[in-house]
């Protein structure tokens, strides 16, 4: 476990129960995920049973107890994006990568994930690599875009 | 920056940063907004800082990256002031013409201005458009001129001028009577008046109080409390210290989604900017009361902006909501008092306070005073943000401002309120928008999106959509919710999958009652609604999957038959290639053919064929 890491992390917190999602989502960033060992120090840290650091952890969204790819491919599948084939840009996507939703290539180049979403609605189908949007992407674009990132 | 010190000194900073300011200054202002940045706002900006720079002029024309514009369809859109000249659709290549007429010249450059769908003349200016004429932004209306990372721009349009008010000028009981009057209702779905939650707050007896800003903005399908985060965050802030200083709280929160990172972004860099000027922290401006903000993240749950949830995710616990009462005002965050409001609750604050509430209670219907901003997306010729007097009508808002529905297709139904929301039928397109009108059909207002859809839209899929939806995030706290949903997904699945029985519709109405009255928090006790108004308005939707074993919208795929038309098959391969089965091959150079048997029905090729040769029965 690299300690040190983790306690440049909690250094910037006062450590109260409160910080627990905010320290959590610093640790996803810096990892990629959240390490189990880490997990144990936080809750000692913050004087929290780790049931409730577990329990957290496994209900946002945000959080992965496994690490993530490389660069995270994010399918908006909101209520318009459904409208104009959101799901079918994801099972396109899914099918081209050869992974589940959810779940990130062998290579750890590629975590495909979808989204409630983007708030990009007028673009729609809307996707997400890492931090740039793709507006109206029909399935037909996928392969170039893929390309930039592989 | 300076650090203000008093009123007087505030007075005297804007003085001199509106002397500074030419008003005929030239200005080429790019959408940044929710809907232009995927376009590509940001490689339009540099494109357009090089050529001003190739061309000698970057000392002499301001160039600026702002927020939502509004009319997302046409993104991405630059306005040029003071003219007013409104251009859409503008590519990087686009921009040494643009500097060439409009910047160096002062022509228009018509192929880029909106073109009225009638008379085809062409609409250079921002007011020519019909899309902004019937508006009534005050929310909106700072969005696409200034720049939201600078507090100047701010402070030039009148910012802070309110808290200026407020402190000097008015007790906390005169700002809440203010807001009483002024009949502002929270836009965040609830509707509850704004003036008696902060009354409750301030008359609650614990220490301290916390006000809190929900920007989780979870409905899909809505984006207006994001464009005001990231164009007008300074709006936000002032609010919420208005509503610190009417309740009596030091300290304020911003909740703000994950998926929201430049919104995280501007406000962190507002609060910083408000901090260091002194508008923000102890003693401000000099007076007795002070207030700080701090941002916290949510981390991907719908359910977190039901604000019980979302108390409980800011205090570092899961987000499930707890029953009500005690209420927020009561007993909220840390077991203190809290009030709680929505993005654009807050924002509309300061003009209220400013105004005058008589200003305000003066647009609007009886009930639901001010504007409302409406994500409207779907169906519609002109989608994007817009803002309106409540009780607008529905046909006003689709077919005057969104211009009508796109491909000469046929209007179907508006889905408003987010997955709590319902789906409302042409009958009632002149239903004025308000909360009590959409209640009254069996939707909501929820948080302003307005998804418009068409004949090519399945109503029986719309309501298998949200109830997905809905069971995804669905906490699993209380029972009637959990298990309702799961079961409702099941019978929609196998209605949508051709293995609808007669009895399905029944059950699931007594489905959906069960839920609607027995669930902890509102998510549950309003999930029902979109089956609920679907199989009202639709029900020979519904009765066309069950009895015939047919989608009439051509949507629900495992009631389709896909085969590829020899005539119009160019051999190209796409489909093969897309297809995850290989249920797609022929000869070479030949029109291909799709296996029954083998195909499953993804819909992938349709999507994949460029040349709309492959077609769905
Ligand atoms: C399931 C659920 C989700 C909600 N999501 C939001 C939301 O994303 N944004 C919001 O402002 N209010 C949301 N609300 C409403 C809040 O609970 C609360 O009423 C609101 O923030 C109060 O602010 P207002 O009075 O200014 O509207 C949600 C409510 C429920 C039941």
């Amino acid at each position: 476990m690299d300690l040190q890491r983790l306690e440049g992390i909690l250094s910037r917190y006062a450590c109260q129960p409160a910080d627990l999602i905010p320290v959590l989502q610093d640790i996803q960033d810096s990892y990629n995920y959240l390490p189990k060992d880490e997990l144990k120090v936080v809750a000692e840290r913050l004087h929290l049973p780790l049931a409730q650091v577990f329990s957290v952890a496994t209900f946002f969204t945000m959080f992965s107890l496994v690490p993530k790819g490389k660069h995270v491919c994010k399918v908006c599948v909101g209520t318009t994006c459904h409208l104009k084939g959101g799901q079918r840009l994801a099972e396109s996507l899914s099918n081209r990568l050869g992974v589940d939703i959810g779940y990130t290539t062998k290579d750890m180049n590629f975590t495909l994930e979808t989204v409630a979403c983007l708030g990009s609605c007028a673009q729609a189908p809307v996707m997400m690599i890492d931090d740039t949007y793709y507006a109206r992407v029909t399935v037909d674009k996928v392969p170039k875009i893929l390309k930039k990132y592989q | 920056m300076p650090f203000i010190e008093s009123v007087d000194h505030l007075t005297e900073y804007r003085r001199r940063v509106r002397a500074a300011r030419d008003p005929q200054q030239l200005q080429v202002l790019v959408c940044g907004g929710p809907g232009c940045l995927p376009l590509g706002s940001e490689e339009l900006a540099a494109a357009f800082a090089a050529e001003m720079e190739a061309r000698g002029i970057a000392g002499k024309v301001l160039l600026k990256t702002t927020g939502c514009h509004g009319l997302c369809s046409h993104g991405v859109r630059v306005l040029i002031r003071p003219q007013e000249i409104s251009y859409q659709k503008v590519t990087v290549e686009d921009v040494p013409e643009i500097v060439e007429t409009t910047l160096l010249s002062g022509g228009v450059v018509e192929r880029l201005v909106y073109h009225h769908p009638e008379s085809q003349a062409p609409c250079p200016h921002k007011m020519d458009i019909p899309f902004y004429q019937t508006q009534n932004p005050l929310v909106l209306r700072k969005l696409d001129v200034i720049d939201p990372e600078s507090l100047d721009d701010y402070l030039a349009l009148g910012g802070y001028r309110t808290l200026r008010k407020i402190l000097f000028q008015m007790t906390p009981e005169q700002v809440i009577e203010a807001v009483e009057k002024s009949g502002l209702r929270g836009r965040g779905g609830g509707g509850f008046p704004t003036g008696r939650k902060w009354r409750l707050c301030r008359e609650a007896q614990a220490q301290p109080k916390f006000v809190i800003c929900n920007g989780d903005e979870g409905d899909p399908g809505a984006f207006m409390d994001r464009a005001v985060m990231e164009g007008d965050p300074h709006a936000v802030i002032e609010g919420m210290i208005v509503g610190g200083y009417a309740i009596g709280a030091m300290r304020g929160y911003i909740y703000v989604r994950h998926e929201y990172p430049l919104a995280v972004k501007r406000l962190q860099k507002a609060i910083d900017q408000a901090r260091e000027f002194g508008l923000l922290g102890t003693n401000i401006l000099r007076s007795n009361f002070s207030f700080d903000i701090q941002i916290s993240q949510g981390a991907g749950a719908f359910v977190c902006g039901e604000e019980t949830a979302l108390i409980a995710s800011i205090e570092g616990k899961i987000g499930e909501p707890n029953p009500r009462p005690p209420y927020p005002v009561q007993a909220g965050l840390f077991g203190l008092p809290t009030v709680i409001n929505n993005v654009e609750t807050w924002a509309n604050v300061p003009e209220i306070i400013n105004m005058g509430p008589e200003w305000f209670a003066a647009m609007g219907t009886d009930k639901s005073k001010g504007t409302k901003i409406f994500s409207l997306v779907g169906a519609v010729n002109n989608t994007g943000l817009v803002e309106v007097p409540m009780g607008t009508s529905l046909r006003q808002i689709i077919f005057g401002m969104g211009g009508g529905i796109a491909h000469n297709r046929e209007f179907k139904a508006v889905q408003t309120g987010g997955p709590s929301g319902g789906c409302i039928p042409p009958q009632y397109l002149d239903l004025p928008v308000d909360y009590d009108s959409l209640q009254q059909v069996g939707s909501i207002m929820g948080s302003g999106g307005m998804i418009v859809m068409d004949n090519h839209d399945c109503m029986v899929d719309v309501a298998r959509y949200f109830i997905s939806f809905l069971m995804e995030e669905s906490c699993g706290k209380c029972t009637p919710c959990r298990e309702g949903l799961k079961q409702l997904i099941t019978i929609l699945n196998e209605i949508t999958t051709g293995k609808g029985e007669a009895h399905h519709v029944d059950l699931m109405e007594d489905i959906c009652q069960t839920m609607a009255t027995a669930s902890l928090c509102g998510l549950g006790q309003s999930a029902a609604n979109p089956v609920r108004s679907t199989l009202k308005y639709f029900r020979e939707e519904y009765e066309r999957h069950i009895r015939d074993k047919k989608c009439p919208a051509k949507v629900c795929r495992q009631l389709l038959i896909y085969t590829i038309d020899p005539n119009e098959c160019t051999s190209c391969l796409a489909c093969v290639r897309e297809c995850p089965v290989g249920a797609i091959s022929g000869p070479k150079k030949e029109p291909q053919v799709i296996d029954q048997d083998i195909c499953v029905k993804c819909g992938l090729c349709v999507d994949a064929c460029q040349f709309d040769a492959v077609k769905v029965e």
